[in-house]
């Protein structure tokens, strides 16, 4: 049994294979592999008994699962116009310059990913920026240079 | 006890059951409501907001396809807000679409062309956004995909899942970069896609259409080398008419022959000949398997299921390798009719087979990808050179310039040409089952079917899953081991409805002998490559037509076609099942992905 095969099969006991539980499969197969690889959308699909394009197309309608590998941290910065007028270019350079990597990419050793997202209903607190599932606010140049280098220690 | 409520739609009173929507309101007060993503065979989307009204006291306007109707609602379908509205969608939907219908396949039959001309849409309105460099798939043999005709309604979505469970494309991503895909993109060749041509039926723009090769068949025809031949199946002849202004479920047989005289085949056969010859094969391997079972104790294949329908031979191929052995083995018509071409006839003619073509017209999409599949090559050559499409036959028919309304009937060619009723039975759903059953019956108890005018109506019809059964009495003496059994049969068309067969066939619940199973809704008659639109309405007169077709034979059995009787005479003395006709006529089947 390959790694998928079992990660699947885990998942699969955990949650049931009825169709509904597709989400959180996949859920469960990116926090494992930080993205889905076609043949973990195979492997879902044989197992729920669903068309693998049928998975292809759940997998691709949400933001925060990746066909590509992503890295351990996805850092995604608020691209919407208070995050903008509150700075958030300052930011995006920062991040930028402390990975060494552009907005869209993923670091060689895939601990972090930049990318942008859409309003993240933090606008009260611009600019702000989500790491995983944390929340980090009113964000400064210097804010951003301890929250990567905590990260950094994990 | 249904409740009914009363509605007034452009002043209009009517009265319908609780639940219906005002889309069906509106054409039960003969109001007509433009539409799109909507499609009588389909669950309803509600994603193209073509089909908005106004209800009075209410805010937004209504997407009526998917509202229900409430008591006391007035509605206003064409208020000017409501055009207004409407003009604005189709001009969006025109700015990101190829707007090249000059050369599109689908011109004049496309509902956003009709759409956008009926609200005369100033095309300036908004800028185009059509995505550059889009890439058309012509990777398989059947369809054709071109993302930049695409309106994004999800009919072939819903099809491809609804009516047929094959879900090979689906909905991705989303926004803007939302697209109809297959899984991972991949070419339509590589993935669970079966070929029926549903979706292209379905698709209301040039998104989705049949790979065409008529132009392929000019040249052919134009050849003088060539000897071209070509047969059509037994539902184009119904459908025919429809792509040259008939109303459907016009039989237009004699005009349809005369016409491809016209048009230059040197020899114009009949597909419903090896129909004929397809019952003969089948029925006896039916028998075959029931000798084994029942006389010889033996473990044998049963049911046995019908193989003359290449999407339903795909599907199975995918979806239930496990149980290729209980497909009959025999070749489709078609296939039966190259092979057969390019041997018997061309001996016969005297004409090298490698100089003839073999052109059939199917209502299929997946014949094309089954001629092209590498086994089908019996006679030493492609069996099949190009399959078309009815649609195809009427562009090409329009292209000569025909005058077709005006053409005197004529007769197929002889040799390959003759035909029973029961052949052209094949083009319904339910057809091949009573086809065979005619024979069948007769061959075993030397009487013809207890059926009265030999019309078996528990096989006919659109009903999901068709079942009956019949008794074996009186049979002669080499098939009384059959005597008193009762031969259970059952027709499913549609592969979701296949699906429900192999479901129980997998749990060895399976009470049949043999089932018949077409991979589109209604049979050949609803086939992919019939003349669009088709929805129950239209299935229904063409199966009437089919029928009628049947009725109007003075040969309505297989086994008394008299170019049948010669065929085994003189080209496969063995019979039925004998060595030749293996090696011809019968074939093997490939395990494929399910997934």
């Amino acid at each position: 049994m390959t790694l998928v095969e079992s990660t699947v099969t885990e998942l699969t006991l955990k949650y049931g294979k009825e169709r509904r539980q597709l989400l959180p499969i996949l859920r469960g197969v990116y926090e494992k592999f930080h993205y889905l690889s076609d043949e973990s959308m195979v492997e879902v699909a044989r197992q729920l008994d669903i068309s693998s394009a049928e998975v292809f197309g759940k997998a691709t309608f949400y933001s925060f699962l990746s066909g590509s590998p992503q890295g351990e941290f996805v850092i995604r910065i608020c691209k919407t116009i208070v995050c903008d007028m509150k700075n958030k270019k300052l930011i995006v350079d920062t991040l930028e310059n402390l990975l060494k990597i552009k907005m869209g990419q993923t670091t060689h050793n895939r601990k972090f990913s930049l990318c942008y997202t859409n309003c993240l209903g933090l606008c009260h607190k611009a600019p702000a920026m989500l790491i995983n599932n944390e929340a980090y606010t009113d964000l400064t140049p210097d804010k951003v240079r301890q929250i990567i280098t905590s990260y950094k220690n994990r | 006890m249904e409740n009914y409520i009363t509605l007034t739609i452009d002043n209009r009173e009517v009265t319908v059951p609780e639940g219906t929507s005002i889309l069906q309101a509106a054409h039960k007060a003969k109001v007509n409501i433009p539409t799109l993503c909507y499609h009588e065979d389909l669950c309803v989307a509600g994603n193209c907001r073509i089909c908005v009204v106004e209800v009075e006291g209410s805010r937004t306007l209504t997407a009526s396809c998917s509202t229900p109707a409430s008591n006391g609602m007035v509605i206003h379908t064409s208020s000017p807000v409501v055009r207004n509205a409407r003009k604005d969608i189709i001009a969006l939907l025109v700015s990101e679409h190829n707007t090249q219908c000059t050369t599109c396949y689908r011109s004049l039959n496309c509902e956003l062309q009709s759409l956008a001309a009926e609200y005369n849409v100033d095309n300036t309105r908004y800028l185009s956004v059509l995505k550059p460099n889009i890439q058309v798939d012509r990777s398989s043999w059947s369809i054709e995909k071109d993302d930049s005709k695409c309106v994004r309604c999800q009919r072939c979505v819903r099809t491809c899942s609804e009516l047929q469970h094959v879900n090979a494309i689906t909905v991705a991503h989303k926004g803007k970069d939302m697209k109809i895909s297959t899984f991972m993109d991949l070419p339509l060749n590589e993935v669970v896609c079966v070929n029926c041509g549903q979706c292209v039926i379905h698709c209301p723009t040039g998104a989705l259409t049949e790979r065409r090769y008529y132009d392929d068949i000019w040249e052919a025809i134009g050849d003088p080398n060539k000897h071209v031949v070509i047969n059509t199946a037994p539902s184009v002849r119904v459908a025919l008419g429809e792509t040259l202004d008939y109303p459907p479920g016009q039989r237009v047989t004699g005009k349809m022959v005369a016409a491809m005289k016209k048009l230059g085949f040197d020899s114009v056969l009949d597909t419903d000949f090896t129909a004929d010859l397809t019952i003969m094969e089948e029925g006896s391997e039916l028998l075959l398997r029931l000798k084994k079972a029942f006389r010889d104790k033996e473990n044998v294949a049963l049911p046995m299921i019908s193989s003359c329908s290449p999407g339903w031979v795909k599907y199975i191929e995918h979806m239930y390798p496990e149980h290729l052995d209980n497909l009959s083995t025999c070749k489709s018509p078609q296939q039966m009719f190259g092979t057969l071409a390019k041997t018997y006839y061309a001996h016969k003619i005297g004409v090298k087979p490698e100089d003839i073509v073999s052109v059939s017209v199917m209502p299929c999409a997946a014949k094309k990808y089954e001629a092209n599949r590498p086994e089908m090559k019996a006679s030493g050559f492609q069996d099949i050179d190009a399959g078309l499409t009815t649609r195809e036959l009427g562009r090409m028919i329009r292209q000569a310039g025909i005058d077709f309304g005006k053409l005197e009937d004529e007769k197929f060619d002889s040799m390959m040409g003759d035909s029973s009723g029961a052949a052209v039975l094949f083009g319904a759903t339910g057809g091949v089952m009573e086809a065979a059953l005619r024979t069948v019956y007769e061959i075993v108890t030397g009487r013809p079917v207890p059926f009265k005018n030999l019309n078996i109506m528990a096989a006919r019809g659109l009903e999901k899953i068709k079942e009956t059964s019949i008794l074996l009495k009186g049979c002669k003496p080499e098939w009384d081991f059959l005597e008193g059994v009762e031969l259970r049969v059952a027709v499913a068309h549609g592969l979701k409805n296949a699906r429900t067969i192999m479901e129980q066939i997998k749990r060895n619940e399976s009470p049949y002998h043999f089932i018949e199973i077409m991979a589109c809704p209604g049979g050949c008659i609803g086939g992919g490559g019939q003349p669009i639109p088709t929805n129950d309405a239209i299935r229904k007169k063409r199966i009437a037509a089919i029928y009628a077709e049947d009725e109007g034979k003075e040969i309505r059995k297989s086994h008394e076609n008299p170019e049948i009787v010669q065929i085994y005479k003189d080209f496969l003395p063995e019979g039925p099942l004998g060595k030749k006709s293996h090696k011809l006529l019968h074939t093997h089947y490939t395990k494929r992905n399910r997934y």
